[in-house]
C-alpha cells in the first residue's frame, strides 16, 4: 500500500511564542521550528504500519517555502521513502494545503493519508476533514487507535463524549491525536542515510489548484492575561473561607 | 440581516449544552437563527431546542443515516440546507470540529475555527498557539461565514423560547463508505465537564487510578464535573474524555479546583476562562499558581480530606 503523510513545519511546541512589538504577527526570526508534533506522530502510525508487515511506501508531503526541505530530511530520517515538497513562500490556509493535498493524492493514488488532527500554529483543525471532502473519501479525525484490515481502516476516535469507533473504506483520511502512538527519536546514522533519500520540489501554482477564499488577519494581540498569582491560603479551612469572600460557594 | 444556522449536537436523546453556547455566538453576530437537527428521529432534541431563547425555528432532517453523527453523512445535507443563509455556525466540540472543515470544502468557504468574539458579522476573534496569541480575522462574506463557536467564550442562551419546529426534507445522496461501531463513554452521572460550573481535575501527583477516588469524592461534595491532565490520562488513571486542555477539553467553569496538576502551558490553556482557579500544590514553585486565584501549597492526600471536612464544618 501507498501511505502519504503531510508535514508541516511549525515553532516547535517547546517555544514560548512572543507577539511582534509592532502587533503585525509572531516573532519567527531565530526560532526552533519542528515537524507539527501531530504530524510526527502520524509519520510514526505510518511507519509502525509497515514494521507491522504491510508492504508500504511512505511519502511524506509539506507545502511551504523551501525551509520545511529540514522537516521533511527529517521525516525522510525517520523512515519515509521520499519525500515531496510543495513549494511556495505566500501563506498556506487550510484550504489551499488541502486543494494542494488533493493534487498530490490524484497524482499518487495514496491508500491512506494520515495527517495531524491540528497544527500547532494555526490551531485551524480543519485540513484532513477539508482534503476528505475534496477527495470524496472517508475521513477518521481525531484517531488514537487505527487497524488495517484488507481494504478498510477500523479507527477509535476521542471524542468529547468518549472512545468512539467507525470503519471505514480505504483509501481515507486519517488524522490523529496525541495518544495515537510515542514517535521515535531519530538515529544519527538514519539522517546520513536520509540525505540520499530522494526528496522533490514542485511550485504550488504548477498545480494548477483554483482562486481560494481565505481569511484576512487584520490584528494580532496578547490574550487577556488573569489576574492569578493570586494569594496563598495555609489551611483548608482558610480555602473555604477565600472561596465564600469570592462567592462561588 | 444575517440568516444564521446552527447545527445542534445530540446523541440522539439530549441536546448538548454546547449548542446553547453557540446559539448566544449567533445572537451576538445577530439576525434570524435556525437551529437544524440532523437525526434518525429528532423529537425530544428538537423540543429541547425550542426552548432555547433568541431562535427563530428549528428544523429537523430526519434519516436513519443521521442516527450517527458521521460527518461525511452530515456535511453534504449541511451543505445543502445553507443555501439559504448568510452563517453556518458549529459548536467548537469534536462534534463540530470534525463537520465543519468538510462542509467548507463542499460549499469553497474560508471557515473559522474557535470563535470567541464577534466584531461585526463577518470579523471575528479566535485564538491561535494554544491561545497565547489572538487574532481578528475578516471572512468573505460569499458566499457564507462558516465557523464553530468556543463554547468556553460564550454563556448558554436562556430557556423559555417556543421556536416552531419545521421538518425538513433534503434530496441529497449520502456516501456509504464510512460506518459508525459505536462509543464507549464513562459517562455515569457526574455533571459534564464541558458545562459543569465546577470542576475538581487530578493531575499525575494524583499518583492511580484508585488514588483518583479522592478526587471523585471532593468533587461529588462540590457537585463538581471531573477533569484531568495529560499525564494523568496517559498513565491510565482516567479515560481520556476527562482531559482537560489544549488537546482536551477547553471549558470555563465558575469554580476550577486542579490538584496534583503543575500548571503546563497546554493544560492551562484549557482553563483560562474560568472564574476562580483553586491551586492544590506540594511545589510552591508549580507554574500552576501563577494563575491561580486561590493556593494552598500542601499534599493533597492530606488537605483534601481536610478541605471535605471544611466543606462541611461550613455548610
Ligand atoms: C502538543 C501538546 C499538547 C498537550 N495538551 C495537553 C492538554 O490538553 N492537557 C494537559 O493537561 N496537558 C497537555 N500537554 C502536556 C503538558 O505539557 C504536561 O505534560 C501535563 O499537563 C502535565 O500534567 P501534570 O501537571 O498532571 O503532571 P506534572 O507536570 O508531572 O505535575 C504533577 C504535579 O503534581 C504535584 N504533586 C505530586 N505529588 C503531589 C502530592 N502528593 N500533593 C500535591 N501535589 C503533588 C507536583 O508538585 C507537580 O507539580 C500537552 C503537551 C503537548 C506537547
Ligand atoms: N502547509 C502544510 N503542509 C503540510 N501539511 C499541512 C499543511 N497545513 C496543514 N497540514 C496538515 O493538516 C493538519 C491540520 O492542520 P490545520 O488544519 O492547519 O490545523 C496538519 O497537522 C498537517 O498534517
Amino acid at each position: 500500500m501507498k501511505i502519504l503523510v503531510a508535514i508541516k513545519r511549525v515553532i516547535d511546541a517547546n517555544v514560548r511564542v512572543q507577539l511582534k512589538r509592532d502587533g503585525s504577527g509572531i516573532v519567527t526570526d531565530g526560532v526552533k521550528m519542528s515537524i507539527n508534533p501531530f504530524d510526527e506522530i502520524a509519520l510514526e502510525e505510518a511507519l509502525r504500519i509497515r514494521e507491522s508487515g504491510q508492504d508500504a511506501e511512505i511519502v511524506a508531503v509539506s507545502i511551504g517555502s523551501d525551509t520545511s526541505q529540514q522537516q521533511l530530511r527529517t521525516a525522510l530520517a525517520m523512515g519515509a521513502d521520499r519525500a515531496l515538497l510543495i513549494k511556495t513562500d505566500d501563506e498556506v490556509q487550510p484550504l489551499r494545503a488541502a486543494h494542494a493535498l488533493l493534487a498530490v493524492v490524484q497524482k499518487e493514488q495514496p491508500d491512506l493519508v494520515l495527517m495531524g488532527k491540528q497544527a500547532i500554529d494555526d490551531d485551524s483543525n480543519q485540513t484532513g476533514q477539508m482534503l476528505a471532502a475534496l477527495w470524496q473519501r472517508p475521513q477518521a479525525t481525531f484517531t488514537s487507535k487505527l487497524e488495517i484490515a484488507g481494504d478498510k481502516v477500523r479507527c477509535t476516535r476521542e471524542v468529547d463524549a468518549g472512545l468512539e469507533t467507525i470503519e471505514a473504506d480505504l483509501p481515507a483520511v486519517v488524522t490523529t491525536d496525541l495518544r495515537l502512538n510515542q514517535p521515535r527519536y531519530v538515529k544519527m546514522p538514519d539522517i546520513m542515510k536520509a540525505k540520499r533519500k530522494p526528496l522533490d520540489t514542485m511550485e504550488l501554482s504548477e498545480l494548477g489548484t483554483p482562486e481560494l477564499p481565505m481569511l484576512q488577519i487584520t490584528a494580532y494581540e496578547a490574550p487577556q492575561g488573569r489576574a492569578g498569582g493570586g494569594r496563598k491560603v495555609e489551611n483548608a479551612a482558610e480555602l473555604v473561607q477565600a472561596l465564600k469572600e469570592r462567592g462561588v460557594l | 440581516m444575517a440568516k444564521i444556522l446552527l447545527i445542534a449536537e445530540h446523541d440522539g436523546q439530549s441536546l448538548n449544552p454546547a449548542t446553547a453556547k453557540a446559539v448566544s455566538c449567533a445572537q451576538a453576530i445577530g439576525g434570524e437563527i435556525d437551529v437544524a437537527v440532523f437525526a434518525a428521529s429528532a423529537g425530544a432534541v428538537a423540543e429541547k431546542a425550542s426552548s432555547l431563547e433568541g431562535v427563530t425555528r428549528i428544523l429537523t432532517v430526519e434519516r436513519p443515516e443521521n442516527e450517527a453523527p458521521l460527518a461525511s453523512v452530515l456535511a453534504p445535507q449541511i451543505a445543502a440546507l445553507a443555501a439559504d443563509y448568510t452563517h453556518v455556525l458549529l459548536p467548537s466540540t469534536t462534534f463540530g470540529k470534525d463537520v465543519m472543515p468538510r462542509v467548507a470544502a463542499l460549499l469553497g468557504v474560508a471557515p473559522i475555527s474557535d470563535i470567541m468574539a464577534v466584531i461585526d458579522p463577518t470579523t471575528f476573534k479566535r485564538p491561535i498557539y494554544a491561545g497565547n496569541a489572538i487574532v481578528t480575522v475578516k471572512a468573505p462574506a460569499e458566499p457564507l461565514v462558516l465557523g464553530t463557536a468556543r463554547t468556553a467564550s460564550f454563556q448558554p442562551a436562556a430557556e423559555g423560547g417556543s421556536a416552531d419546529i419545521v421538518a425538513k426534507q433534503l434530496d441529497v445522496e449520502l456516501p456509504a463508505h464510512t460506518r459508525y461501531v459505536g462509543l464507549k463513554g464513562g459517562g455515569g452521572d457526574r455533571p459534564d465537564l464541558q458545562s459543569a460550573p465546577r470542576v475538581v481535575s487530578g493531575g499525575r501527583g494524583v499518583g492511580s487510578e484508585e488514588n483518583f477516588q479522592i478526587i471523585y469524592k471532593l468533587a461529588d461534595k462540590l457537585h463538581a464535573a471531573v477533569g484531568a491532565s495529560r499525564a494523568a490520562v496517559d498513565a491510565g488513571f482516567v479515560p481520556n474524555e476527562m482531559q482537560v486542555g489544549q488537546t482536551g477539553k477547553i471549558i470555563a467553569p465558575e469554580l476550577y479546583v486542579a490538584v496534583g496538576i503543575s500548571g503546563a502551558i497546554q493544560h492551562c490553556t484549557g482553563i483560562k476562562d474560568a472564574g476562580t482557579i483553586v491551586a492544590i500544590n506540594k511545589d510552591p514553585d508549580a507554574p500552576i499558581f501563577e494563575i491561580a486565584d486561590i493556593g494552598l501549597v500542601g499534599d493533597l492526600f492530606e488537605v483534601l480530606p481536610e478541605l471535605e471536612k471544611a466543606l462541611d464544618a461550613s455548610a
